[in-house]
């Protein structure tokens, strides 16, 4: 069901191409990322704000739903079994959870190099160095930096296991919303996918929006997509209570 | 029906285990530590056949930079590790390379068992039994070095078959290995490895019988 028509805006952004971000998402809020031109890679990576050794733990989301690919309906399982974020709108049906991250030497051996010096803030950054910096804002580091997903994009893998980036997933005004299940440090990052085969350094810019929405209710698409999903609700709870 | 697809990555080991420097047994539901040396070759061996062996490695001189299964599979374009692939870590440094194995195919996406996460995919009272995380936290915490959770990130499961679909379907499936398959590989640096011999008896990655493996290491100059 759209919670569209009972939530309340409560903010929104624009965050440029090639830019980190991070938020506390509150427990009852949403944060909606719109692909503004088409095109864009949101890489993500969450946390649980009240207890940070709590964070997104990607092989637990992907075997709880039996998922290489995630959409609407899918869950953010966190490593304690919980839920972080329930993806409770999606228009684009594919976000790649397996291709990891952009880092500094994968971009300068792509695009070139570049330095803050001649390019001012055209310099091209990479998703790692913008997490860790982000990061270490929370008093965090390296070893705080798990795995990750983007959103927006898609590798499809084949029957032998190759992987291949497929490019036009996401259309001009795309957009993904996360339900916040849990206090969740949200960092995001708008590098190009690590797989990206544009010859040129042109990350997309998004439009981010937070609002207040209504707590899952008992048939909620998410808690009902599997049995495991409905019982990582059920130890959300536990935690609240 | 699978198996044909990757045979071409089939590759047996010259080294026999009398040469070797070191071999522990290691029995399932328990954690094994141990640091390799530049130039060594390490094989883990399926014993009983069928048995997942949960393995994270790490730069011996800094723990932080540590086995990325992201990094390693996007790097060579295959979800599977098998012969030459290399494991790479989160600053880009190539910590080991594969260079044998019988088995034919490694999950490195399905991570690792824990007692919370059987509660999610089993059931709620699943809680009690044990898991690999269980282990890897009792393996890092006996290690001391200041280890922790946050150290445990995403690992490989030697000998685990954890199919993708081109639709993004993911499941685990009975395992490929049989009794005496091995996986073997040549240091590239000096590394931290830290194994959970997993213990799971929920699904089909152990055969729903978790049994020991075999670890042998030879030194750089054999």
């Amino acid at each position: 069901m759209p919670m569209s028509l009972e939530s309340t805006l409560l903010f929104s952004d624009t965050l440029p191409g090639g830019a980190t971000w991070s938020h506390v998402l509150k427990r009852g809020t949403a944060l909606r990322i719109t692909d503004v031109e088409g095109g864009a890679n949101v890489a993500a990576y969450f946390l649980n704000f009240d207890n940070r050794s709590e964070r997104f733990n990607l092989p637990d989301t992907l075997k709880a739903q039996h998922t290489a690919r995630l959409r609407e309906g899918h869950v953010l399982f966190s490593d304690m079994g919980r839920v972080l974020c329930s993806i409770t709108e999606d228009t684009v049906g594919w976000h790649d959870p397996i291709a990891g991250i952009s880092n500094a030497s994968l971009m300068e051996k792509k695009y070139g190099k570049t330095t803050y010096q001649q390019c001012r803030n055209e310099w091209y950054q990479n998703a790692r160095e913008g997490f860790l910096i982000e990061l270490g804002k929370y008093g965090m580091g390296p070893r705080d930096l798990h795995a990750t997903v983007n959103f927006f994009s898609k590798v499809v893998v084949d029957d032998l296991g190759g992987m291949q980036y497929v490019s036009g997933n996401s259309p001009a005004g795309s957009y993904v919303e996360l339900r916040a299940e849990m206090n969740v440090l949200v960092l995001l990052n708008t590098s190009p996918h690590p797989l990206d085969d544009a010859p040129q350094y042109a990350p997309k810019p998004v439009e981010l929006s937070v609002s207040r929405v209504p707590m899952p209710m008992r048939d909620d698409r998410c808690r009902t997509l599997c049995p495991e999903n409905a019982r990582g609700f059920v130890l959300t709870e536990l935690y609240f209570l | 029906m699978e198996t044909a697809n990757f045979t071409s990555s089939l590759k047996s080991s010259l080294l026999t285990p009398e040469t070797a420097l070191h071999s522990f047994v290691v029995e399932a539901g328990e954690p094994f530590v141990f640091e390799i040396l530049e130039g060594q070759y390490l094989r883990i061996v399926d014993l009983k056949g069928n048995q997942a062996v949960d393995t994270l490695f790490y730069n011996a001189k800094d723990y932080t930079d540590r086995y990325s299964a992201q990094d390693t599979i996007r790097a060579q374009g295959n979800i599977y590790l098998t012969t030459g692939t290399k494991l790479l870590s989160t600053e880009g440094h190539v910590l080991l390379e594969i260079v044998a194995d019988t088995c034919g195919r490694h999950d490195t996406l399905g991570g690792a068992c824990a007692a919370e996460s059987n509660m999610v995919r089993y059931d709620l009272s699943k809680r009690s039994m044990h898991a690999c995380r269980q282990s890897f936290l009792k393996g890092i915490q006996a290690w001391k070095h200041g280890m922790s959770k946050s150290d445990l990130t995403s690992n490989i499961n030697f000998f685990m078959n954890v199919p993708v679909t081109p639709e993004g379907k993911l499941t685990f499936e009975d395992g490929v290995s049989e009794a005496g398959k091995y996986v073997e590989m040549r240091a590239a640096m000096d590394v931290l490895m830290v194994i959970s011999n997993c213990p799971q008896l929920n699904n089909p990655c152990n055969g729903y019988d978790p049994t020991p493996v075999q670890i042998l290491l030879w030194d750089k100059h054999v």
